[in-house]
């Protein structure tokens, strides 16, 4: 993965990012930092960019001075920029003008306005007494006959916090609001002065559920920092645990999705196929979400011989009764009627919201990092990215099962063609101030890290930017037109985590 | 129908027995000359204590979802702990124990304290997960409490990132045995 670095002044900014937008740039995300340590004034924005087509990474830098912390804003025309721009607002105190919506973001209302938790200096365990004076405010459909549902922060089911604001006109909705960033929990700044080891587990903690993919972002944007290579059997490797965290996702959520229209059969049946997963990634790697499997500089312990015996009488139960649930799911009417033409992502939203992952490729966007920024050993293998229109709940569900198959045949390719070697190398030297960028397809999308490594080989500035965060904004563009009871569903056929969305 | 009773035949039963329940994954319970089978226990307690059902309200107070997805584990065909008489209900109020995960984030401590005014006495509280019983990796943050002991008095801590499903469920158990004294 080539990285090229464009400086602009904080005037020209939007400016440059448009001409990179233009030469086939596709945004991935902007990073916000606070580099007073190393001398600079002080803070610097960076704009992140895939070239498509090509195997590129474009970040457009620019420095932004603590006297006057502003700065030309893109989200007017680039409304995937406009989450990180108010985060950098919310984090840094660093504004964006001309941005069309400056509310608080991350930090809710009650967070004192004027204080910035992720500049540097702010010790991280300084709390804030609660400001009451400030509500949430948003935009809203009012009129005669319209009413408001609010749901959350705490739900019915053993489910993440967050809070959603339907305006109904009887059963329809015609507006909804999403409040999130409730589990916000601060791990951005509590990386900061942890080694390199430290923050590999921290890594695998943002999210419960892409632990691998995660840890893998986190890996590769230290090795890449190091330019150290991974020897080619911890490639593969790393392949094999990223393809069964996949799996195990698609799997559960196949299931999962029943669970939106209260259908047993399917929920059932995808809880236990999942539990066989779990089960059995618990006897190859010792946890059940496959945590601690990603080392830095390769793979954390060897799996050969007895456990691919394991993984591959597993993989073959699991693929038969697969489809054999999926045939049983797609054939009751009910199940396609609740399913087809309910909450679709229409291809031109999910292009503007630079959406990610199996909720793209429904909606028709051709977009794979796996394919398009090969990492691990994913370009010695061969694998189809199956893309769907329709970009209803049913593509959704389809789309899992079309990757879940390709998951399958990764797996055997996997092991019938990984090399003998090393599987982990140390890494090399790290020079104070340099950054890296790691990208990974995890079974909700893309998960980006951005690490810059500061003096004595500790984080200086680690950002994340997982797969759901990229989606949650387009999933309220989804609901209205539809009835309140298909929520739950339209929300499960995305299938977002809050907690890496949070962090 | 017949093609779906049939492969329901051929898959078998996937519920694991209820004498089998808690020795599964080793080192959840230190002593395992200790262990008594759920079949042992229950009678002894979620019957005589709560009429046959306990009701559980859980609560994410800022986890990383790992907690969750392995308390929604516990319902699935395998564990399936519905068939002891315990369930997960949507309202605090029909609830005898509240499980918090997440070490309590600053913009969720609001709605936890207003679940747990919500509750019925007594209130019992499980830990479960490191980021709940305070020594996660994470810690206090400015954003995060670091711990719902901070806050509220646990009753049973469930250690591990996250626990297993058997671990969750021994921390159930231990509840209400302590709290009712049921030994």
């Amino acid at each position: 993965m080539k990285t090229t670095v464009v400086k602009s002044s904080r005037h020209e900014l939007a400016n440059v990012c448009l001409n990179v937008l233009h030469q086939q740039g596709r945004f991935i995300t902007m990073v916000a930092s606070d580099e007073v340590e190393r001398g600079l004034d002080r803070f610097v924005v960076r704009y992140l960019f895939a070239i498509e087509g090509k195997t590129e990474i474009v970040l457009v830098e620019s420095v932004i001075p603590q006297d006057d912390p502003t700065y030309a804003s893109v989200s007017s025309w680039l409304p995937s920029a406009s989450w990180a721009e108010r985060e950098a607002f919310d984090l840094f105190g660093l504004r964006a003008l001309g941005h069309p919506d400056l509310r608080s973001l991350v930090l809710h209302e009650h967070w004192p306005e004027g204080v910035y938790p992720l500049r540097k200096g702010y010790a991280v365990t300084q709390t804030q007494p609660r400001d009451v004076s400030r509500a949430w405010t948003y935009p809203m459909v009012e009129g005669e006959g319209v009413f408001e549902v609010p749901v959350g922060p705490i739900h019915a089911g053993v489910i993440e916090p967050g809070h959603f604001r339907f305006q109904v006109m009887g059963d329809s909705v015609l507006h909804a609001e999403a409040k999130l960033f409730y589990t916000h929990r601060g791990i951005e700044k509590r990386s900061e002065g942890m080694g390199m080891t430290q923050g590999l587990q921290l890594a695998e903690r943002i999210c419960g559920v892409c632990s691998v993919s995660h840890a893998l972002s986190y890996a590769q944007a230290i090795e890449s920092i190091a330019h150290t290579e991974v020897p080619r059997r911890a490639k593969f490797l790393r392949v094999l645990l990223a393809e069964m965290e996949r799996l195990y996702n698609h799997v559960g959520d196949i299931g999962n999705m029943c669970a939106g229209i209260g259908f047993a059969y399917g929920i059932n049946h995808g809880a236990r196929l999942k539990e066989q997963l779990m089960q059995m990634q618990d006897r190859i790697v010792g946890h059940r979400f496959l945590r601690g499997s990603i080392a830095l500089g390769g793979v954390a312990s060897d799996i050969s011989g007895e456990k691919f015996t394991i993984i591959k009488t597993t993989m073959q139960q699991v693929q038969v009764q697969l489809t054999e649930i999926v045939e049983q799911i797609l054939s009751h009417d009910i199940v396609i009627h609740r399913f087809s033409k309910t909450g679709i992502l229409s291809e031109g939203v999910a292009r503007e919201l630079s959406v990610v992952g199996p909720s793209a490729r429904a909606s028709h966007c051709d977009i794979d990092v796996r394919r398009d920024l090969p990492y691990a050993a994913y370009d010695e293998l061969s694998f189809a990215v199956p893309t769907l229109e329709e970009g209803d709940v049913l593509a959704r569900f389809k789309q899992r099962y079309l990757e879940a198959q390709q998951s399958f045949q990764l797996i055997e390719q996997v092991m019938k063609r990984i090399p003998q070697g090393d599987i982990c190398v140390p890494i090399g030297e790290l020079p104070p101030y340099s950054y890296g960028i790691g990208i990974t397809e995890s079974a909700r999308g893309e998960n980006v890290h951005f690490v810059m490594i500061g003096e004595g080989h500790k984080i200086d500035r680690y950002r994340v930017r997982s797969a759901s965060y990229a989606n949650w904004p387009a999933v309220p563009f989804t609901i209205p037109g539809n009835i309140i009871p298909d929520f739950p569903l339209i929300n499960k056929s995305f299938e977002l985590c809050y907690a890496c969305c949070d962090r | 129908m017949i093609a779906v009773l049939k492969r329901l035949w051929n898959h078998g039963i996937a519920t694991i027995p209820k004498e089998e329940l808690l020795q599964l994954g080793d080192g959840v319970h230190g002593e395992s000359s200790e262990v008594r089978s759920i079949e042992q226990r229950l009678p002894l307690v979620i019957k005589k204590v709560f009429g046959r059902s306990l009701h559980i309200r859980q609560v994410d107070s800022g986890s990383c979802n790992g907690c969750e997805f392995e308390i929604t584990a516990l319902m699935n065909p395998v564990y399936d702990i519905q068939r002891f008489g315990i369930d997960f209900v949507a309202s605090p109020r029909h609830a005898d124990m509240l499980l918090v995960t997440g070490g309590v984030t600053r913009n969720l401590e609001e709605a936890l304290q207003k679940t747990y005014e919500a509750m019925a006495s007594p209130k019992m509280l499980v830990a479960v997960g490191a980021c709940a019983c305070g020594e996660g990796i994470l810690g206090p943050t400015y954003a995060n409490l670091g711990g719902v002991d901070k806050i509220f008095p646990v009753s049973v801590y469930v250690p591990g990132c996250p626990p297993r499903p058997q671990a969750i469920l021994e921390g159930i158990l231990r509840a209400i045995e302590r709290a009712h004294e049921v030994k």
